[in-house]
């Protein structure tokens, strides 16, 4: 068993899509705690993570220059992060199919976590 | 949460208030979905409310003017976060909450728009929600209650509960949550005849007026009884599917024998002393319901000498049609019909569908089955929504060829 970061990615669309109307804010978010239940049920949840909040700030290159971004309208703007553990880098894509900002069109990336270990 | 953050910005930054709250519920839903609902939700959310207020106070300081009696208090660190605190803190909110609830029910407003403003500030329904209930056009609605909250921003502060117009303000704010309550009760909305949030909600207000001292008078108690034993027969009044029984037919082991205990205490401290308001005329007809076993069993002169009773409000059609009705049960049908044949104006009934169902139970029980089926026949015709005409419809049927 590995770690593996997954990073979620969301369209602008569809997080107004999925926080709309207080009701659809509500189901998205249990479709959220459904799937993380389940992967904690199973014992592949190692951190739910954190959200992500839009307006942080870019710092670039050797100038070392800082702007304002990303923003929320921006494309594949990272929505958050969770940390799994699966046998390889197949099986840790298999799990993440569950997750709801796929049904928004969106993605996850699925990283392993470099290890210390020998 | 919304009150206790106008005390902060003060009611004329009520926007602001609004948008903090919309803030914290939408970092609720991001940091949840990850993490799981936290064991304390609403703890979560105070504190996530309470910390974007601090950085609201801190950046803004110089460009806005905030609540006009924290005053200095908002202006220097230190004492800027204990104020905050403050305003967060059990007995602050209650007291806001009350305060909120004395200010949306301005004697300058309109009554709908006081409880339109009611419920969207104090019980967070959104404009469209309301809307539904009340039967009116969305946009309306939210005229309704833009222009509520202009005449809120106005007085810049909350209500103040030791003004010398307390009195009057508590009356008002009283027959705000009694006609609330009938809303969720009796409702003419086009989905659902009754809406039980929208009871519960009357009933959480009224609990709070009864917990602070000056508005737990006698009529403010007469009004929780009234609340309470008509919340106690929810159950049996409306099914799954949302259809209505009538209270001579509900099975009455389904009413909520707590409520009905609550209220019968409810009404015993409410008539200690002198004053009988509309209220306790309407609370001690309920519990003369809630005492019988049955419908049979019910003490019907009671009722009627209820009904009989000067009112300090007008009476009205359907309030005298009550009352023929508690004619009919305690002198019988024709006596019943002949008092329903008395009422002044009773034109004005035309468009109620339960003048012409009285008129046909009455019809019923006297054995003219024709006429019964005319009038029942009258009342489908007027129904104003769904559930009504489906109950209605029933009726007609159970009568017999």
């Amino acid at each position: 068993m590995a770690d593996f970061l997954l990073i979620y990615r969301n369209t602008p669309a569809a997080s107004a899509a999925a926080f709309g109307t207080p009701e659809m804010a509500q189901q998205n978010m249990q479709r959220w705690i459904s799937w993380m239940r389940e992967l904690e049920s199973q014992g592949h949840l190692k951190d739910g993570g954190q959200p992500l909040e839009p307006g942080g700030k870019m710092v670039q290159g050797r100038s070392k220059a800082i702007t304002d971004g990303p923003y929320a309208e921006s494309k594949d703007l990272i929505g958050g992060y969770s940390i799994i553990s699966a046998t390889d880098a197949a099986h840790a894509a298999e799990l993440a199919k569950g997750c709801p900002t796929l049904d928004g069109d969106g993605s996850v990336e699925v990283r392993p976590v470099g290890s210390m270990a020998l | 949460m919304v009150a206790a953050l106008t005390r902060i910005f003060g009611v004329h930054n009520l926007p602001l208030a609004e948008d903090v709250v919309q803030h914290a519920f939408l970092r609720a839903f991001e940091v949840w979905k990850l993490r799981g609902v936290p064991e304390n939700p609403s703890a979560w959310l105070m504190a996530t409310a309470k910390h974007r207020a601090l950085d609201i106070v801190r950046n803004e300081r110089t460009a806005r003017t905030f609540a006009p009696e924290l005053g200095r208090l908002l202006d220097t660190e230190w004492t800027m976060a204990p104020a905050v605190a403050e305003a967060f803190s059990a007995h602050t909110i209650r007291d806001d909450q009350l305060r909120m609830m004395f200010s949306c029910c301005h004697p300058q407003l309109p009554e709908e728009a006081q409880i339109a403003l009611m419920l969207n500030i104090l019980c967070g329904f959104g404009a469209d929600e309301i809307a539904g209930a009340f039967l009116v056009k969305r946009s309306a609605m939210e005229k309704r209650i833009t222009r509520g909250k202009k005449v809120l921003a106005k007085s810049r502060k909350l209500f103040d509960l030791t003004d010398v117009e307390f009195s009057s303000r508590l009356d008002t704010v009283r027959r705000g949550l009694y006609l609330l309550f009938n809303e969720g009760y009796h409702g003419s909305s086009a989905r659902v005849a009754v809406r039980s949030e929208l009871c519960h909600e009357a009933m959480r207000l009224v609990a709070m007026l009864m917990d602070h001292a000056p508005s737990n008078s006698a009529a403010t108690g007469a009004l929780a009884t009234l609340l309470c034993l008509h919340a106690s027969r929810l159950r049996a009044r409306v099914n799954e599917r949302g259809e209505i029984t009538a209270l001579a037919e509900q099975d009455r082991s389904q009413w909520d024998a707590a409520l009905i205990a609550q209220g019968i205490t409810l009404l015993e401290d409410a008539s200690v002393g002198e004053v009988f308001s509309t209220y306790h005329i309407e609370a001690v007809i309920a519990a003369a319901h809630s005492h019988a076993k049955s419908i049979g069993d019910t003490n019907w002169g009671v009722i009627v000498l209820m009904y009989d009773r000067p009112m300090s409000i007008a009476p009205s059609p359907v309030v005298s049609l009550n009352r023929a009705i508690a004619i009919g049960e305690r002198d019988g049908a024709a006596a019943g019909l002949q008092a329903i044949r008395d009422i002044a104006d009773r034109e004005r009934l035309d468009a109620y569908p339960f003048y012409f169902a009285a008129m046909g139970e009455l019809e019923l029980r006297l054995g003219n089955n024709a006429a019964a089926r005319a009038r029942f026949a009258d009342a489908v015709r007027v129904a104003r929504n769904v559930t009504e005409r489906r109950f209605l419809t029933k009726r007609l049927a159970g009568v017999p060829a």
